[in-house]
């Protein structure tokens, strides 16, 4: 074979190696948010503004952050559905110890552990006991919750500083940049260096895909998913934390129904529900996303149910597509050997 | 094993060491600063100004696809026809506190001239709420107040007091002057409740009520069944027994349909506040010939007049200022930017049919 041939064998390699990369649903997913995002900034008046710009970061912040440590649970093929009790408890705690009279910088990192702990009591269900994850956390989703409850009860809790709740609203010198985006970011990079560019990242793939071939490889499996939902706990109560500032208001019922908006902001990046697949600038884009249209469409007057609908919808496709994908690839696949074959 | 529980150790260590350091010297509940959140006010108002035409008026109640709600801002969407204005609705699915923040940035966006809120909570929309009011958004309150720092006014539907002497005026002329009484309520602890059985005792002893008499007030913790039977249990125990007043909505009900399919029924009298889709078929059969509540178009349609007066600086949200609010004539600003709607209205046979909420 001549060198020429070689060459252009490698080019040919090169091109389909950057047309599978294209092909994955979190690139997809990556450029259909830009897509939006260019459409929304052109077409809806009002989107492109910088203060709405400060309106989608502090409306997608709970769910960005959560969603971090719940693509590490789900890409190893497990799940937390208890997180947004787990910030109600905490924003709950979080009033009950300010009316006691502790200080808010006390209040922040006691709210930071208390979700740890609730995290380790769901580490503990799953990988201990080796319950399902998703039985344990749908019971601990009722449980945290009415904890919650039992700690404040229906009313709110308000008087926090204003130092602290204008921070968490404000912009970096009062400019388009939202405190908590720096915040955003920095647990993004974080997370994102940890799953794509660590041997620990890549051992949660590996765990995903297969848990006993993991296991038999030399990963620690349990003591894994252990810490992971320790994490996703502490995140919950950080976020619970962050909640409560955003809205002044300390309450039982903080955050409910939040756990559904991150798994399907999860799926819709592309990772897949049984674990072993995913990556986090897919599912940073499926926030992203998600924020966008619901931000574009309540521009538009569009109603809430009509949201629900909206949203509904993408995360079907988001499941149904690249299964679609698969099934059209593999049979194309098999096709093509068995012309091979016949030849 | 035995590694994992000595990090888990350090761990707590080292948090709580974190803790016991914040935890001398901070921010705490007494020492807070929350002079920030407070908004500014004192444009001066000047009652003579022209009704502005073509105000974007935004409707956020507390959620959507509540039939009581409807009837509210569909009040307020007749004043907004009325004053030629834009009118829009907007709000959740859910009535949770923060799903309100979302809509209200949106109408900020959006650029609207006036926002009539009923708050799920009322400090969580306060920060969105200024904001809007820094955008130049008049915040007009109605239904249930959002915090005083951060809207113009609120539009109270009734005061304690005046459903208290409406209570009592509606049973003193059922009973004709004279005779006993009994009130139905909810839980032994409702607060709203209990404050117009205070406002009702007040008004009996006063000399013209002299002839009635308060027999005894019966609980039926705005439960159905629990009602009904107290209902039975009052008019077993006091035979001479006039009229059954009960504020509650469910007490009202229950008492009613007992009443009315027992031979109690022309005897005794039924009232109180109540809904007329569900007291309808009462009024009707003649169980109850008159019972009150306050008319939540009337809410609706007076928040939206108070906003336009707002928007065009005839008023500004101080005690005193007045302006004239369409067919419901004139009213005037109260203490703490309070507008109060009026006495209850009166659901009688002639008009319940007027009414569909």
């Amino acid at each position: 074979m001549s060198d020429l041939a070689r060459g252009g064998k490698q080019k040919d390699n090169a091109v389909l190696e950057v047309r599978r990369r294209l092909a994955t649903w979190d690139s997809i997913i990556v450029l259909l948010t830009v897509f939006v995002l260019v459409v929304a900034s052109f077409s809806v008046t009002n989107f492109g503004t910088s203060r709405n710009f400060t309106f989608m970061i502090l409306d997608l912040l709970p769910i960005v952050l959560v969603a971090l440590p719940m693509t590490f649970i789900i890409v190893t093929g497990e799940i937390d559905l208890s997180v947004a009790s787990t910030l109600g408890l905490a924003s709950s705690i979080m009033g009950y110890l300010w009316n006691q009279g502790l200080s808010i910088e006390s209040i922040i990192p006691i709210c930071v552990v208390v979700g740890a702990v609730l995290g380790a009591i769901n580490g503990f269900l799953v990988t201990g006991l080796g319950l399902p994850s998703l039985a344990v956390t749908i019971g601990t989703l009722a449980l945290y919750r009415g904890l919650a409850f039992v700690v404040l009860g229906d009313g709110a809790v308000a008087d926090f500083p204003f130092t602290y709740t204008g921070w968490v609203t404000g912009t970096i010198g009062d400019g388009p940049v939202p405190n908590v985006l720096v915040l955003i970011l920095v647990l993004a990079a974080i997370f994102g260096v940890i799953l794509h560019a660590t041997p620990f990242g890549r051992s949660l793939f590996a765990i995903g895909a297969n848990a006993q071939a993991a296991h038999f490889s030399g990963i620690r499996v349990a003591r894994t998913k252990f810490w992971l939902y320790v994490v996703s706990g502490a995140v919950a109560g950080l976020v619970g934390v962050l909640w409560t500032l955003r809205y002044s208001s300390a309450r039982a019922d903080n955050g409910a129904g939040l756990e559904l908006a991150v798994v399907a902001a999860v799926l819709l990046g592309g990772v897949s529900i049984f674990g072993g697949k995913g990556s986090l600038p897919g599912v940073l884009a499926g926030v992203v996303l998600l924020a966008a249209l619901q931000n574009a469409l309540r521009l538009q007057d569009v109603s809430g149910q009509a949201l629900n609908i909206v949203t509904g919808a993408l995360l079907v496709l988001s499941v149904l597509l690249p299964n679609i994908a698969t099934s059209i690839r593999t049979t194309w696949q098999r096709r093509k050997l068995r012309r091979a074959a016949t030849v | 094993m035995l590694r994992s529980h000595r990090r888990l150790l350090s761990a707590g260590a080292a948090s709580l060491l974190v803790l016991g350091i914040a935890a001398c010297g901070g921010t705490t509940k007494d020492s807070a600063d929350n002079s920030g959140a407070a908004a500014q006010t004192g444009a001066s108002a000047d009652p003579n100004a022209k009704l502005k035409e073509g105000l974007k008026i935004a409707f956020l109640p507390k959620q959507l696809n509540n039939p009581y709600t409807d009837v509210e801002v569909g009040g307020g969407k007749v004043a907004a026809g009325e004053l030629k204005g834009e009118y829009k609705l907007v709000g959740p699915n859910d009535a949770s506190a923060s799903s309100q923040v979302s809509y209200i940035n949106t109408l900020i966006q959006q650029q609207q001239d006036v926002i009539g809120i009923a708050a799920n909570d009322p400090n969580a929309v306060c920060p969105s709420l200024n904001q809007a009011r820094q955008a130049g958004i008049k915040i007009v309150a109605f239904d249930s107040d959002a915090s005083k720092d951060c809207r113009d006014v609120f539009i109270n539907q009734a005061t304690t007091q005046g459903i208290g002497e409406s209570l009592v005026k509606m049973a003193s002329e059922l009973a004709g002057g004279s005779g006993e009484i009994a009130i139905l309520s909810a839980t032994p602890n409702a607060t709203n409740q209990n404050a117009w059985i205070e406002v009702m005792k007040t008004e009996l002893a006063k000399p013209e009520n002299a002839k009635l008499k308060l027999v005894k007030t019966a609980y039926g913790n705005d439960d159905d069944q629990k009602s009904f039977q107290e209902a039975q249990g009052l008019l077993q125990s006091y035979p001479n027994l006039k009229v059954i007043v009960s504020p509650t909505t469910v007490g009202i009900a229950a008492a009613s349909r007992y009443v009315s399919s027992s031979n109690y029924k022309g005897k005794v009298a039924i009232t109180g506040l109540g809904l007329p889709n569900q007291m309808r078929e009462y009024v009707k059969d003649g169980t109850v010939k008159k019972f009150a509540l306050w008319n939540p178009a009337d809410i609706g349609y007076l928040a939206a007049y108070a906003g336009a007066a707002l928007a065009s600086g005839q008023i500004s949200g101080q005690q005193g200022e007045k302006f004239k609010a369409g067919k419901l004539g004139e009213y005037t600003v109260g203490a703490a930017g309070e507008i109060v709607l009026g006495p209850p209205t009166e659901f009688t046979a002639e008009n319940i049919d007027q009414f569909n909420f």
